[in-house]
């Protein structure tokens, strides 16, 4: 007739539980209340920091790079115009045709100096596709005065807020851009500035400058090539299938990347994004550990006696633990249930974009804009509520463990 | 087959640099069905005796059996088993769970024993009927008064029927008459159930109803003495 952990009655023991976890209504409520805000907090900041890690990562990818990049082999090492590659043929033309691909752009890229008539700089000129590079990056939208470059032979160049502003210069005004042809002799030519432009990042302002494709192919003396192929992916979580298909299509002799590849800074920020929740989640819950923890001991404390008691009547030290740490878990439960609650409240309201210009100047720095979209993943939420109960009913185990050791006379004589 | 056999118990306590004696190598056996009482002034180990052979302490040295089994080397597991099973406990100060019912208190023993809720609960109903708590039953141990309080823990002692009844100065708290009707009921349950009772207690009414009466003294076994029960209801309460 044993009546080990195995056969405890259940619902004697959630009885007892329940009943003592309102004994001391405040203490309760205030546990509760305290459960109930780390839970939120949780979920709340995970969603907001995993909406700025994605704002980052797809203003990043959008930046430049995009999901999928073609060059030639060895341009990562020496990225100059002798490394460029033909404009796509048919086989990889239809390739690019892929519903997976939701926009792709042909662009030269190469390292430049820009003068005006006050200063010098050194960039990395693009010669784009004025429709195409919009569909990739976003540019045109990006332009604050006056306008993008209107097509692949446009004359004029966009160049970044900031640049002008090194520069001295201003919409209008012209500008000499010099850099190497495939020959490796200086080629020089002066542009009027048609657009300036303004991005999230500073350094994106002072680095990039537009000028129109067919023009830089016919001052870089290269026919109709070019340097890089960006690819934007449809789904950015899922580009390998894309990836495979484009590679199977790419001539010998020219490397196709994925953007973790190309940039890896943003790479390894997503990767670190999860390990870093759990920190944050593992963070919160200790701050709340030392609650639950003193809670429990008080309640221990205080019914010390009764503990010697249902001892004596013969509950086993095993089943004292499973009471305590059920009060603990049936506590737990509570709180998450309102946590989670307050969580999505909170957050779904906020998933239209939260406004943060005033603190966004930081920010910007690392790529993220000055609208927040706080994004709730199931995932976030199940990692918080697991590792609440979870480690909450580890940390229990210890008041209930102390219980389970005290001495029936000793307890049932304590006043 | 003796019901409880203890040989050579001994007990100390320390309390400061004061070393209390509260068993003194005392040799005692108790057969099934037998109403002992236990007396002698305070401190003269009847509660820790009470304690010894509950299993809720363990003595220093000697050997306590209860039937086959040798309860003080028992681990808590098995303890708690055998006390659950075995032994119903009657504390001097009623002892209830505060968050149950009276009901749910005198339940509490069947439930964790594993019984049937609508078993338990008629087990229950009827049990706290014969202590004189009909209708009392939703009422949780606040709203009782103190006879009515050790009432509840008298039924919960004796509701699943154990071989043993330990009871420590069950009526010091009681006024004559719930004393009287406690004592007869114990009584009645020695004679017709063969529960064994041993009752530590001063109240010399109460000893009137043993069959067997133990005094002891400084952890000693002083007088170990049959006697003729008074008959139920002629002591207590007059």
């Amino acid at each position: 007739m044993s009546s080990g952990i195995f056969n405890l009655p259940f619902k004697a023991t959630l009885t007892l539980s329940w009943r003592n976890l309102w004994r001391n209504h405040r203490r309760t409520a205030i546990m509760l209340a305290a459960i109930s805000v780390g839970v939120w907090a949780m979920i709340f900041m995970t969603a907001i920091m995993r909406g700025m890690v994605g704002d980052m990562l797809s203003e990043g990818i959008r930046n430049l790079p995009g999901h999928i990049q073609i060059h030639q082999q060895g341009f990562a090492d020496d990225p100059s115009i002798v490394n460029s590659l033909p404009s796509p043929g048919a086989e990889l033309l239809s390739a690019l045709d892929d519903p997976d691909t939701e926009a792709w752009s042909g662009r030269i890229k190469v390292p430049a100096v820009i003068s005006s008539e006050r200063d010098t700089r050194g960039v990395t000129l693009l010669g784009v596709d004025p429709v195409s590079e919009d569909a990739v990056t976003g540019i045109a939208g990006q332009v604050v005065e006056g306008r993008f470059l209107d097509t692949v032979d446009d004359k004029g160049v966009v160049i970044g807020l900031k640049l002008a502003e090194r520069l001295e210069t201003r919409l209008g005004k012209r500008i000499v851009i010099m850099t190497q042809d495939s020959e490796n002799n200086i080629a020089d030519r002066g542009f009027r500035i048609v657009g300036l432009y303004k991005a999230k990042l500073e350094a994106m302002e002072e680095k990039n400058v537009y000028a129109a494709r067919g023009t830089l192919q016919g001052l870089l003396n290269i026919g109709d090539r070019i340097t890089e192929i960006a690819i934007i992916d449809t789904d950015m979580n899922d580009i390998d299938p894309l990836y495979s298909k484009i590679k199977a299509a790419t001539p010998e002799g020219l490397e196709v990347r994925p953007w973790y590849e190309i940039d890896v800074y943003l790479s390894t920020m997503l990767a670190t994004m999860d390990g870093f929740v759990l920190v944050w989640i593992i963070i919160v819950f200790l701050a709340l550990s030392f609650g639950l923890v003193n809670t429990l001991l008080m309640a221990v404390f205080e019914r010390t006696r009764e503990i010697g008691l249902i001892q004596a009547l013969g509950m086993r030290p095993s089943m004292i633990i499973y009471q305590i740490v059920l009060e603990s878990v049936l506590l737990l439960v509570i709180g998450l249930g309102v946590g989670n609650a307050l969580a999505v409240i909170t957050i779904l309201p906020l998933e239209s974009g939260l406004d943060i210009s005033a603190v966004a100047e930081g920010l910007a720095m690392f790529g993220a804009g000055a609208v927040l979209y706080p994004t709730l993943l199931l995932d976030d939420v199940i990692l918080a509520n697991v590792v609440v109960i979870l480690l909450g009913t580890l940390t229990s185990i210890l008041p209930a463990w102390r219980a389970a050791r005290l001495n029936p006379v000793q307890a049932i004589n304590s006043t | 087959m003796s019901t409880i056999h203890c040989k050579q118990l001994c007990k100390t306590f320390q309390q400061g640099d004061v070393t209390i004696t509260g068993l003194d190598q005392v040799d005692i056996s108790i057969e099934e069905g037998e109403f002992v009482c236990l007396s002698g002034p305070s401190g003269s180990g009847k509660t820790t005796l009470l304690n010894a052979i509950g299993g809720l302490d363990t003595p220093d040295s000697g050997e306590i059996h209860m039937g086959d089994i040798r309860i003080d080397r028992l681990d808590k597991g098995p303890l708690a088993d055998m006390r659950l099973h075995n032994i119903g406990f009657v504390f001097q100060a009623y002892n209830l769970i505060p968050v149950l019912t009276a009901q749910e208190n005198v339940e509490f023993v069947m439930q964790v024993q594993g019984v049937a809720p609508a078993e338990r609960a008629a087990k229950a109903r009827e049990i706290l009927k014969e202590v004189g708590l009909e209708g009392m039953e939703d009422r949780r141990p606040a709203n009782l008064s103190g006879g009515q309080q050790q009432r509840v823990a008298v039924a919960r002692a004796i509701v699943s029927q154990p071989q043993l009844v330990l009871a420590d100065e069950p009526t010091a708290n009681l006024d004559s008459t719930t004393a009287a009707h406690l004592m007869n009921l114990f009584s009645s349950l020695n004679q017709h159930h063969k529960i064994t009772f041993i009752i530590a207690t001063h109240d010399k009414r109460v000893m009137a109803y043993a069959k067997r009466l133990i005094w002891m003294q400084d952890g000693k076994i002083m007088t170990d003495t049959e006697q003729e029960p008074v008959a139920m209801g002629d002591v207590v309460g007059e």
